[in-house]
């Protein structure tokens, strides 16, 4: 797509917001992160390839906003005994691209690198996501967001960490 | 122990009540157990339905082996081995699809979906072989019960219905709740990896003990009736179906509430195209009955384990390593129930499930755990006191009973030590 300043300052704010996301994610921030989604979020993890429709076939998360709540909410009781210990996590999201506007939303793109420690060992989660962000009161949120892992077609161990 | 030239000592490791640690860890026990059972006894391998068509094909697995189970043009099911028979290539790297035949990458080998050898490039330099002699290797023994398809790699034994022997009346109960009375597994599989030895699993899909913990940071948050279920309060009983089978009989508790989709968290009401279509398929009353009752909560040994909405195919890949397929159990003709099955399957299973996360956490502490050598058993004692027959003669226990691992251990040792 072409270019301008405008564009370009854009970029960096959706940068700026990814990182935080990423951030908040790694540290298990996680009231601050389930705060960054809008109203009607979707977060989907696909499974077996880019995933068919979600609606017809298994993926390894399809949650619409109340079942993201429901997720934050075990997490929170410090009683989901995948995430106690905490896995420890850092993560590089780069190759940050803007694709375009669909209605209200800007259709983001980045790639993600995970590194996750964990009782059971270490292992590195590499994935594409697709993101669509919406400005709610001057601020960037998130509509939408979904984790295509490089491997998911394969078996995989447990991730309950926010990816 | 090698299992090559030494016997185990199974009275000092199967007890009534308790096995050794090492059950779980030694890997000359693992290649034995792929002998003695995952390649003798019948293994669930995947439904009629994941193959409709004439020329379907899907990926499925005996434990580390693949299996490509197939409908030939005349629709007829076939389990075959994904191994040329010429040089041992592979001759199919998709997980599914629509194909007559196979063609091996290597030298060009083709195979019918049945099995056949069909041709191979420069014939001349085969003058004089049979190539009837030359197929695919195959399950031996394959056998459908309900849909379910299960293959044998012994050429002589128990038919699939006397393997089933108790847990067949299970089968029957899932697809009473379809209205067509057939379930289908048609959303693709989620595989979840836990490095565990397999039959952690397999003692947790029955273990009625630890939803209470494992899961009650879900069941609090989701004001979740399951816990309730599994408290020392309820009704439901543990069973040991034989042959290494075993459920939890949650009917009692349901039966208790009377109220129609209440095992499924939900009503009549909320699903009225599926109350409908049941109501029409069975009469008011008995449909009544069937949606009070619902779904089974059963393993059937080895590896096929239906809890409820899902089911779990246990694939052994190691002393150590395991997978579990899981999927939504799907009513045939029935839209309105299977979304919420899907939503509700997807939510709870697979590596991020909410509930399946915390079992695979479970299974791999416990595998670490057992490395340490004292004490030299893991107690499997609990209501052995209370254990009773029911009316079917099956032994029974209260719903938190150790009751199914025991069932589990008896037939694993008389499969184990079977010549």
């Amino acid at each position: 797509m072409a270019f301008d300043a405008n564009d370009s300052l854009l970029l960096c704010e959706i940068e700026q917001f990814l990182y935080h996301e990423a951030r908040l994610a790694d540290d298990h921030q996680y009231e601050a992160w389930e705060s960054l989604w809008t109203e009607d979020g979707v977060y989907w993890i696909p499974a077996n390839g880019e995933g068919g429709d979600p609606e017809q076939v298994m993926s390894i998360v399809y949650d619409n906003r109340s079942r993201i709540a429901l997720r934050i909410k075990q997490l929170l009781t410090g009683k989901r005994l995948s995430q106690t210990p905490r896995s420890g996590l850092r993560r590089i999201v780069s190759n940050v691209e803007m694709l375009g506007r669909e209605n209200q939303d800007l259709r983001v793109t980045a790639n993600a690198f995970v590194f996750e420690s964990t009782l059971r060992g270490d292992l590195v989660w590499a994935s594409r996501n697709e993101y669509r962000l919406r400005r709610v009161g001057g601020e960037l949120r998130m509509a939408y967001k979904k984790v295509t892992l490089v491997n998911n077609d394969k078996a995989l161990y447990s991730m309950s960490f926010l990816i | 122990m090698n299992a090559a030239d030494a016997i185990p000592n199974w009275d000092s490791l199967i007890r009534p009540h308790e096995v050794r640690g090492s059950m779980y860890t030694d890997p000359a026990l693992f290649e034995l157990e792929l002998q003695k059972i995952w390649y003798r006894t019948w293994v669930y391998v995947g439904h009629v339905s994941e193959v409709p068509q004439p020329n379907d094909f899907v990926m499925k697995s005996i434990g580390p082996q693949a299996v490509i189970m197939t409908r030939d043009k005349d629709g007829e099911i076939h389990l075959l081995l994904n191994r040329c028979s010429h040089r041992g290539n592979q001759v199919c790297l998709k997980d599914s699809g629509n194909a007559g035949s196979f063609t091996c990458p290597y030298h060009g080998w083709t195979f019918t979906n049945n099995g056949k050898l069909r041709g191979y490039p420069f014939p001349t330099g085969y003058e004089g072989v049979d190539n009837s002699q030359l197929g695919l290797g195959r399950v031996t023994r394959m056998s459908i019960y309900q849909g379910f398809v299960f293959g044998s790699f012994a050429a002589e034994g128990p038919t699939l219905e006397e393997h089933l022997g108790g847990a067949r009346e299970t089968l029957d109960r899932l697809v009473r709740n379809s209205p067509e009375n057939e379930i289908e597994i048609t959303a693709g599989f989620l595989k979840h990896q836990v490095r565990s030895n397999w039959k952690f699993l397999v003692e947790n899909e029955t273990d009625g003990y630890h939803p209470q913990f494992v899961h009650a940071s879900i069941f609090a948050v989701a004001k979740s009736g399951i816990g309730d279920l599994y408290s020392s309060k309820s009704t439901a009983v543990s069973r040991d179906l034989g042959g290494g089978h075993s459920e939890n009989d949650l009917r009692p508790e349901f039966r208790r509430l009377d109220k129609p989709l209440g095992w499924f968290g939900t009503s009549a009401e909320r699903l009225p195209d599926y109350t409908a279509k049941m109501n029409a398929a069975h009469g008011e009353g008995r449909a009544r009955e069937i949606m009070i009752d619902g779904t089974p909560h059963v393993m059937i040994f080895p590896n096929l384990f239906v809890a409820e909405i899902q089911i779990f195919v246990i694939q052994p890949l190691s002393v150590s390593e395991t997978v579990q397929h899981v999927t939504a159990i799907q009513f045939k003709g029935a839209p309105d129930i299977n979304r919420r099955l899907r939503q509700q399957t997807m939510g709870s299973v697979g590596p991020a499930g909410l509930l399946l996360a915390d079992d695979g956490e479970m299974y791999e502490r416990t595998q670490r755990g057992v490395q340490a050598l004292k004490p030299d058993y893991l107690y499997l004692g609990r209501g052995k006191h209370r254990e009773r027959e029911d009316e079917q003669g099956f032994v029974v226990g209260d719903a938190t009973d150790e009751v199914p691992t025991r069932g589990m251990w008896r037939h694993y040792r008389s499969q184990m030590e079977a010549d």
